[in-house]
C-alpha cells in the first residue's frame, strides 16, 4: 500500500471509529442509565418519596451503607498491609500469596457465598462453637460483610503492589538511614507516594461492595428489614411486581456510584492544587 | 466519606439494639405469599399486643420454600415456617431433627389452616377452549409453568395433571402416563420459580395457559385488569395443602415459644381466614366459607397421598434425577 492510499483510507477510518465508541457508548452506558431514572420517576414525585420512606427501603439503604462502611476501612488496611508486605520484603511464597490474593476475582461470587455458608452456617465445623457462644454469623449482618470483605479484598492490593514496585526501596531506605522510625517512613514517603493508587483502590472496593448481589443473596436469608441489602431490595421489588420501586432502588444504586466517582475527582483536583 | 461511616456507625449501633428492643418473631415463607402476610401480621401483631401488651415484631423472609427450608437447616434461626409443600417441613425433622415427625398433628387439619388447587390463568376470551386437564395436552396449546424439579407449585401442577389422567384411564399408569407425556411436550418455557413463570406469561406473551395457584391465578388477573385473563378452574382437582410449624429448636434458642405458637393458631381464626379467603385461599373458617362460597367453583379434590401413596415416594418416583419427570420430558422431545 502506497502512503496516500494510507492517508486516504485514515481519513475515514478514525471518524469511522470514533463515531463507532460514541454510538456503543451511548447505547451500552449512557441511555441505561438514563432509562433507570426515568423509570424511576415513572411513578411521579410522590410515589418516589413513598417508595423512598419505606422503612424496608430505607433499612436497605442503611444496611448497605453499614456493609460497605465496613468493608472498605478492613480492606483499606488488610491490603496496605498485603502490599507492603509483598514489596517490601522478599520472602519464599511471595509469588503464591499475590496469587492467593487473586482468588476472590476468579471464583464466582455464589461460590464464595457457599463456601461462608457452609464453613459457618449450622452444618459448619464451627457451627458448635458458635451455638455456644450464641453468635449468629450467616443469615444475619455480620455474614453479609464478611462476604463482601472476601470478595472485595484484592482491588487495593491490585492498585498498590504495581505502583509500590515502580517505586521501589530507595526513599525508604534514605528515611531509615537518616533515623525515621517505621511508622514516619510509612506516614511520610509510601503514603504520599501511594495515595492516588489507594483511593482508587478504596473506590473500586466501596463500588463491588455495595453493588454485590450473588454471594450476599446465599448468606442472607432475605428477611426484610434485617439482611435485606439494596441489591437484594431490588430483587425483592421486582417480584413484589413493584417496578417502580425496583427502579428507584436501581436509581439510588447508581446515584451512589455517581456520588463516589464525583468525590474521587473532587479530591483529585483539591490534592492536585495543594502541589 | 467521613459523614458515611457516622451515619454508618449510627446504624451499626441501631442494627445491633433492635433485637433486644422488642420481641420479634421470624416467619419463613413461600415465595408468593408476601402480600397476604403483610395484611396478616399487623392483624396478630394488634391482637398480641391486646391480649398480652407485648409488642411484637414479625419479620419475614420468602423465597422458594424448598430454599427456604435450605436455608433453616443452614442456621436461619426462623420461629415459624409457613409453606406450600409438607415435604419441605418434613426435611427439617429429617435433616437437622429440628421439630418432630408428627409436627402434622399439633394443628388442625393436617397443620394447614388454609388450602388452595391448581388453576389455569388463558387468555382473553378463552380462544384455546381450556377446559380441563384434557384440553391442556391437545396440539398447538402452549402451557406455561415453572420447573416441577426447583418449585413445588409446579409439582402439583404436574400432580395434578397425572392425577387427572389416573382417574380417567382408571387408574391405568400405562395410559396416564403417555397421556402426560403429550402434556409436557406442550410445555413452552420452564422458569425457576411461580413469579418468573407469571412474568413469561404476562410481559413475555408466551404460550397460552399459565398453570399455578388458584390464589396466584386471582392475584394476576387483578393485578392485570387490562388483559382481560380469565380463570379456569378445572372439575377434577389436586388438593394443595399449605402446612404451618413452630420450630421447635429454634423456638427453644430464642425465647419465643408462646409467640409462635399463638402466631399459628391466629391464622385459623376468623379475622386471618378473611384475609386468607380474600387472598383467593380457601379456609375453613364455617362462616367464612359460606360468606365467600361465589368465589370458588366447585372442583372434586384428591390427596396426592391418596392416589401415589405418601409424598416421600412421588418425590424419588417422580422427581428425582432420571425419575418419571425426566423420562417422561425426554421421551417427549423425540
Amino acid at each position: 500500500m502506497s502512503q496516500t492510499a494510507l492517508n486516504s483510507s485514515r481519513r475515514w477510518v478514525r471518524p469511522l471509529l470514533i463515531s463507532l465508541g460514541v454510538v456503543l457508548t451511548l447505547l451500552l452506558l449512557v441511555v441505561p442509565l438514563v432509562f433507570i431514572f426515568v423509570a424511576a420517576f415513572s411513578a411521579g414525585v410522590g410515589g418516589v418519596w413513598q417508595n423512598l420512606t419505606d422503612p424496608d427501603m430505607l433499612h436497605a439503604i442503611g444496611l448497605t451503607l453499614l456493609v460497605a462502611g465496613l468493608t472498605v476501612p478492613i480492606n483499606l488496611i488488610f491490603g496496605t498491609l498485603i502490599a507492603w508486605c509483598v514489596t517490601r520484603f522478599s520472602f519464599p511464597g511471595r509469588r503464591l500469596l499475590l496469587t492467593l490474593i487473586d482468588i476472590p476475582f476468579a471464583v464466582s461470587p455464589v461460590v464464595a457465598g457457599l463456601l461462608y455458608l457452609l464453613l459457618y452456617g449450622s452444618n459448619g465445623p464451627f457451627a458448635n462453637l458458635l451455638d455456644q457462644h450464641d453468635i449468629q454469623l450467616m443469615f444475619a449482618w455480620p455474614g453479609l460483610v464478611m462476604v463482601t470483605v472476601f470478595l472485595s479484598c484484592p482491588f487495593v492490593v491490585r492498585e498498590l503492589v504495581p505502583l509500590m514496585s515502580t517505586l521501589g526501596t530507595e526513599q525508604e531506605e534514605a528515611a531509615v538511614l537518616l533515623g525515621a522510625s517505621g511508622w514516619q517512613v510509612f506516614w511520610h514517603i509510601t503514603l504520599p507516594n501511594i495515595r492516588w493508587a489507594l483511593l482508587y483502590g478504596v473506590i473500586l472496593t466501596n463500588a463491588r461492595a455495595v453493588g454485590e448481589f450473588g454471594a450476599v443473596s446465599v448468606v442472607s436469608g432475605t428477611i426484610r428489614s434485617q439482611t435485606n441489602t439494596l441489591p437484594l431490595h431490588i430483587e425483592l421489588l421486582q417480584q413484589d411486581y413493584n417496578t417502580a420501586g425496583a427502579f428507584i432502588a436501581a436509581a439510588l444504586l447508581t446515584l451512589i456510584a455517581i456520588a463516589t466517582l464525583v468525590v474521587k475527582a473532587f479530591l483529585q483536583w483539591k490534592l492536585a492544587r495543594q502541589h | 466519606m467521613h459523614t458515611s461511616k457516622k451515619l454508618a456507625l449510627l446504624l451499626f449501633a441501631a442494627l445491633l439494639s433492635t433485637p433486644l428492643a422488642a420481641k420479634e418473631l421470624l416467619n419463613s415463607s413461600y415465595d408468593i405469599a408476601r402480600e397476604l402476610f403483610a395484611e396478616i401480621n399487623p392483624l396478630f401483631v394488634a391482637h398480641w399486643q391486646q391480649q398480652t401488651g407485648e409488642t411484637l415484631t414479625i419479620n419475614q423472609s420468602h423465597g422458594g420454600s424448598s430454599r427456604q427450608a435450605q436455608a433453616i437447616l443452614q442456621g436461619l434461626r426462623a420461629d415459624v415456617v409457613t409453606f406450600n409443600q409438607s415435604t419441605d417441613i418434613d426435611v427439617l425433622h429429617q435433616r437437622g431433627n429440628l421439630l418432630p415427625a408428627n409436627w402434622r398433628e399439633r394443628l388442625a387439619n393436617n397443620a394447614s389452616p388454609y388450602y388452595s388447587t391448581m388453576a389455569f390463568l388463558v387468555r382473553k376470551g378463552n380462544p384455546k377452549q381450556i377446559n380441563s386437564w384434557q384440553d391442556l395436552a391437545k396440539p398447538g396449546v402452549g402451557l406455561v409453568f415453572p420447573n416441577p424439579k426447583t418449585s413445588g407449585n409446579a409439582r402439583y401442577t404436574y400432580l395434578g395433571a397425572y392425577g387427572d389422567a389416573l382417574q380417567r384411564f382408571d387408574n391405568d399408569d400405562a395410559k396416564a402416563r403417555n397421556w402426560v407425556k403429550t402434556f409436557l411436550a406442550n410445555v413452552v418455557v420452564f422458569d425457576t420459580g411461580g413469579r418468573g413463570a407469571t412474568t413469561s406469561f404476562v410481559d413475555r406473551e408466551l404460550g397460552d395457559v399459565l398453570i399455578t395457584f388458584e390464589s396466584e391465578v386471582n392475584g394476576i388477573i387483578k393485578q392485570y385488569p387490562e388483559h382481560q385473563f380469565e380463570r379456569v378452574v378445572p372439575p377434577t382437582n389436586v388438593l394443595a395443602e399449605f402446612p404451618v410449624a413452630w420450630i421447635d429448636r429454634n423456638i427453644q434458642r430464642n425465647g419465643s415459644e408462646k409467640q409462635a405458637k399463638a402466631y399459628l393458631e391466629f391464622l385459623y381464626s376468623n379475622a386471618a381466614q378473611q384475609v386468607l379467603a380474600r387472598h383467593f385461599y380457601r379456609v375453613h373458617d364455617v362462616e367464612v366459607v359460606a360468606a365467600t362460597a361465589a368465589q370458588f367453583p366447585v372442583t372434586k379434590l384428591f390427596k396426592v397421598e391418596d392416589l401415589f401413596s405418601s409424598w416421600d415416594a412421588v418425590q424419588s418416583k417422580h422427581f428425582a434425577s432420571g425419575g418419571v419427570l425426566d423420562q417422561l420430558l425426554a421421551e417427549g422431545k423425540r
